[in-house]
């Protein structure tokens, strides 16, 4: 094995050759570093990346623990003390973390090497990381194409083989439609499974952090490392943890798989719809039973999510006021005018969209319409998930109605951006778990193979199940082993980067 | 429905945002498009059920009040964007 095709491995494969001194931590950082130095300026997943600060934690890492010496990407909304936290705004440009996340420290204590913060939509706020106000980040499967959003860094650093695993956020699927989008997996634990503690908040309700990773094992390694209660995070769960990779490998025949009857209309590209359909076929040939489910609330969906996460929004980001961190206007003539200039300066186009829309649905004279409702209309479609759950084990679907898209193609249209989230939005809205994987392609006009995302959603605190299906379905089929045209020795890595054939 | 009486540069202000007359055009044309679909949810039958601002029920959680390491003043003034002294530096509030 050369140095230079090492962050070509998984996290388990990794692990095995630092536990057997083939390598050592520090040697894996720095392959890893020319990986991201040759690579990431076509790429754009990273948006800093600290070599120093990451080898003095690899030089005392110890092999032996869960994560011992493994490098983890980390989405930039999650505090890492030392490291700059931007959000991928303007607002937090210069801002530097004093203090590390709950999942931060936790991946420290279990060995990993928090490596390098990756771009994301400002505030974690789109399905593109286009809203990002440092760079786009490309897909490393056709450079020309988003990466998704709003966890994109993460997700093509870890298809591009500029990491080996990631952590992503996921507030209406920003985990999940971005593995999708680059061929990789992304889970969605349970609302409270995993601390939000050091998280920039976006929807406090909503969101949870998630690992991003080549294949099922990995994510699994991951979760054990991350789950657990967090006496800083009041919404964290108290139930015990299981050994989610200890549990893989059991088979899957009696289980019970939903399809959800209300999913036929909403808009399915049809190449999506045949690769989903032959992969949940594939489900059914290793034993498991295909059942139809109705989830009757499925068409309000979006509306209720971009009701709700909005409000949440604007609340939360009414912290960014230019007191105590962030960007300052100059010179302000009153307090208004301090306030109103440095978040029209901070805060890019879509994030105030979404905190006036918040602000609105929120406001005196429209609370009862829009914010009430939508909070009453979620607990219909939780009645919903709840009445599924007890027919199936988990319901499958596409992860995103749409492979990944062309830069800028979708810019001008918000509503049209926020309709592909129909699929991920409802785990969030219901505090349930999801789990995409890669079931296969669809193609460019030009050709161009584009990953397809098969998702599995299960009930709360079920995440060793979701596992145990995307294992037994991952194991027996090819798709997890396809690499992107960008990861260490690919296609495109021939034409791209000569020095490396 | 509601969206015709959405006014952008009002709401923006309530906001803390100060928006510029493009902007303030773009944004309303761009979400009285969105609360127009949200207008969908005016159709669903709520009557029987109760407002909860979580998908799972939330309790209070309590913890006992100790004292317990944390930012020291110069960590908690690191990101300051003027301070002076120990001391955030902030905009005059009164003439």
């Amino acid at each position: 094995m050369t140095a230079s095709s090492l962050p070509a491995l998984n996290v388990a494969e990794l692990q095995l050759l630092l536990r057997q001194r083939e390598v050592s931590a520090p040697e894996v950082l720095s392959a890893l570093h020319e990986r991201i130095a040759e690579i990431d300026p076509a790429m754009g997943a990273y948006l800093s990346v600290d070599l120093e600060g990451a080898l003095k934690l690899a030089e005392v890492a110890d092999v032996n623990l869960p994560l011992g010496g493994v490098p983890v990407a980390i989405k930039d909304n999650i505090n890492v003390a030392g490291q700059p936290c931007t959000c991928g705004s303007r607002i937090l440009r210069d801002y530097r973390s004093t203090y590390d996340a709950t999942v931060i420290r936790r991946l420290k204590d279990a060995g990993a090497i928090p490596f390098g913060k990756t771009n994301l939509d400002e505030f974690a706020m789109g399905s593109s990381t286009e809203n990002s106000s440092v760079r786009t980040t490309a897909n490393p499967w056709d450079l020309s194409r988003v990466a998704g959003g709003s966890s994109g860094g993460s997700a093509a650093a870890v298809a591009a083989d500029e990491a080996f695993a990631a952590l992503g956020s996921d507030t209406g699927g920003s985990v999940r439609q971005p593995a999708s989008l680059t061929g990789i997996v992304g889970l969605k634990p349970t609302y409270g499974r995993v601390s939000r503690f050091g998280v920039t908040a976006f929807a406090s309700s909503l969101d949870q952090v998630g690992p991003m990773t080549k294949n099922v094992r990995d994510a699994a390694l991951l979760l054990n490392v991350l789950a657990g209660s967090d006496a800083q995070d009041s919404t964290s769960l108290k139930e015990a943890v299981p050994d989610y990779a200890a549990l893989l490998g059991r088979d899957i025949r009696g289980l019970r798989l939903g399809v959800v009857k209300e999913h036929a209309g909403q808009g399915i590209d049809p190449e999506v719809k045949n690769v989903v359909a032959v992969a949940i076929d594939h489900l059914a040939s290793l034993g498991a039973e295909i059942v139809e489910v109705s989830l009757p609330h499925t068409d309000y969906t979006v509306a209720v999510y971009y009701v709700l996460a909005t409000a949440e929004a604007s609340a939360n980001l009414a912290r960014f006021d230019g007191v105590r961190y962030g960007h300052r206007a100059e010179r302000p003539q009153s307090l208004l005018d301090h306030y109103q200039r440095t978040r029209a300066e901070g805060f890019g186009p879509e994030v105030k969209r979404r905190i006036i829309l918040g602000t609105y649905v929120l406001s005196s004279g429209y609370y009862d319409a829009y914010y009430a409702r939508a909070l009453k209309i979620r607990q219909l479609i939780r009645r919903d998930f709840a009445r599924a759950f007890e027919q199936v084990d988990a319901v499958v679907s596409p992860t995103s109605p749409v492979p990944a898209w062309k830069m800028g193609g979708r810019q001008a249209d918000p509503l049209q951006m926020y309709l592909a989230d129909i699929f991920t939005i409802p785990a969030n809205l219901t505090g349930i778990c999801g789990i995409s994987l890669p079931c296969g392609f669809g193609h460019s006009a030009g050709g161009e193979r584009l990953p397809v995302g098969l998702q599995l959603l299960g009930k709360a605190l079920d995440e060793a199940r979701l596992l145990q299906v995307a294992y037994a379905y991952e194991q027996s089929t090819q798709w997890h082993q396809q690499r992107s045209s960008h990861s260490v020795g690919g296609v495109g890595e021939a034409a791209s980067f000569p020095s490396l054939t | 429905m509601a969206d015709q009486k959405l006014d952008v540069t009002y709401v923006a202000k309530l906001a803390r945002l100060k928006l510029t007359e493009e902007e303030a055009q773009l944004f309303q044309e761009q979400l009285g498009h969105i609360l127009q679909y949200a207008d969908k949810l005016r159709e669903v039958d709520v009557s029987e059920v109760e407002t909860a601002a979580h998908a799972v029920p939330m309790f209070d959680v309590f913890r006992e009040d100790e004292a317990r390491a944390w930012f020291t003043p110069e960590e908690a003034l690191s990101n300051a964007p003027r301070q002076a002294n120990g001391l955030f530096i902030v905009t005059k509030v009164v003439e």
